[in-house]
């Protein structure tokens, strides 16, 4: 069974909001919401400071709290671990947005572009107005993640069929695949490191793996 | 490397997307279902409990209207009902018409079903907390006390109404009064127990001091004040009223604080720090 995951290398991200834009861009989201966004987290005191950041959006649960309380069933987990929403069924109650921990669903009540009403090139042709007044998140770029059951390429490895913050990540801090593989990059890659995901004790099963550090010599993760 | 490990939450902020319409569900159907539920538990003492299960019936009614102006797709709202096996949302849906039906059919052909509308009104105002239980993003509201509190703040809700409203019907009952009585004192402890629950959970600060700002107040009109009119209410009986009164509006009022103001989201945790100079 496949189950699509990210992981996010903290020890490379840089903070440089890359993956916001392009999401931006892939998904002509409205001004003032963010599927996917960095957050700039300064820790410590003075002058023992560090600075790091983490880049946070949908966790795809695994038991996701947004499809326990949807009164719709607009929001389904889907097989391959992609939460998805179906925009027709939606009503915009919201529920799903306080039911999120991570703070991933948005709600916008008119159509709004950059410069105000009208849209530029670029944003009409993404514009949806089945987005409008229901509730919106990032999808891991599920169109893509579809493609490649048609084209038989490969999630994370074939960009055409990898969301657009993976594409663009300058340091390559992000990775999507299969973690149920376990060839897939994604998969070695959290055996070889340290990881731990957002909010765990909420029961949710984030799809979404934090790497801090390697892993001890013996493996123990 | 040295990593640190800390629970301050990130990003932690007031949700913004329920406003005085969410809350207005949530006051409205408290107010509405404990009155049906007070006025029905208390009918055995002579009174005609059918114009008071009328009235809850209207607000539990404008509860839900007040939400349907809230949605985004106000014209999809059927949709609602779709997901009954494990949305405490689509849940209230179901009952909420059950009760309609069922209290219509108490009004026009009869009273004694007013029992089984009392029990769906006691079932919609648990939806209405499980509702708040269920959202995880939420930690004022995720925590079990939470959905306690709400329950009994609306049964104290509805007796405060009850009195309110029973001088217009019929005598004035100092029976319902010992009830809100108790029931103030089980609100004044449901309140301090759900708050020391959030400083034990670590609830967003947020929260807290939000809902400390309005502790005093809370404390004095809503539950202190209207117990001691209860008690004058001994000498002079139209005092209760404004028992009844106080113990209804500052319930209201502490909910929509809940729903829109002591709201902070989960936020987010840097559980360890990414350890550099790593290739």
């Amino acid at each position: 069974m496949t189950r699509y995951a990210m992981a996010v290398d903290l020890r490379r991200c840089v903070g440089c909001q890359t993956c916001t834009a392009a999401c931006k861009q892939k998904n002509g989201t409205p001004p003032g919401v963010q599927w996917r966004r960095v957050l700039d987290i300064e820790t410590g005191e003075f002058p023992d400071v560090r600075r790091s950041f983490m880049p946070v959006a949908c966790m795809h649960c695994d038991e996701p709290a947004c499809e326990e309380v949807c009164p719709t069933t607009a929001t389904k987990k889907r097989d391959d671990g992609l939460v998805s929403i179906d925009y027709d069924l939606c009503i915009g109650c919201a529920n799903c947005v306080m039911a999120c921990p991570y703070e991933a669903r948005s709600i916008v009540h008119k159509a709004e572009f950059a410069y105000g009403d009208k849209p530029m090139a670029h944003e009409a042709q993404s514009f949806d107005p089945a987005r409008v007044n229901v509730s919106t998140k990032c999808t891991f770029c599920i169109d893509r993640i579809d493609l490649a059951e048609e084209t038989g390429l490969t999630p994370g490895v074939d960009h055409q069929v990898t969301p657009a913050c993976v594409n663009s990540c300058v340091s390559g801090a992000m990775v999507f695949g299969d973690i149920e593989d376990p060839d897939s990059e994604i998969s070695k890659l959290l055996k070889e490191n340290k990881s731990f995901r957002q909010n765990e004790e909420l029961g949710t099963g984030p799809g979404v793996y934090y790497i801090w550090d390697k892993a001890d010599e013996d493996n123990d993760l | 490397m040295k990593t640190m490990t800390f629970n301050s939450r990130i990003s932690s902020r007031v949700q913004r997307n329920w406003d005085w319409r969410a809350a207005g569900n949530f006051i409205g159907g408290g107010v509405g279902s404990g009155l049906i539920l007070w006025s029905a538990l208390m009918s055995p003492l002579g009174y005609d409990s059918l114009p008071m299960m009328l009235i809850g019936l209207a607000l539990v009614g404008t509860g839900l209207f007040c939400v349907w102006l809230e949605i985004g797709r106000p014209w999809r709202a059927l949709n609602v009902f779709k997901h009954f096996s494990t949305s405490w949302m689509s849940r209230e849906a179901w009952v909420a018409p059950l009760l309609f039906i069922v209290g219509a059919i108490t009004w026009f052909f009869e009273p004694l079903l007013v029992w089984p509308t009392a029990l769906l009104a006691l079932l919609f105002l648990y939806s209405q907390s499980r509702i708040l239980q269920a959202d995880k993003g939420i930690p004022a509201w995720r925590h079990p006390r939470c959905a306690q509190l709400v329950v009994i703040t609306g049964l104290t809700e509805g007796c405060g109404l009850l009195l309110l409203l029973l001088p217009l019907v019929d005598e004035s009952q100092p029976w319902s009064w010992v009830v809100l009585f108790v029931l103030l004192g089980l609100r004044l402890v449901a309140w301090q127990r759900y708050r020391d629950g959030l400083t034990q959970a670590c609830a967003p600060l947020g929260s807290q001091k939000c809902l400390e700002s309005i502790h005093k107040k809370f404390l004095l009109i809503g539950h202190l004040l209207p117990a001691l009119l209860l008690l004058v209410a001994l000498l002079i009986p139209p005092v209760a009223i404004v028992a009844g009164i106080l113990a209804t509006v500052s319930g209201a009022w502490m909910k929509y604080i809940l729903i829109c103001k002591a709201a902070f989201n989960q936020g987010f945790d840097l559980q360890h720090l990414p350890v550099r100079g790593q290739p």
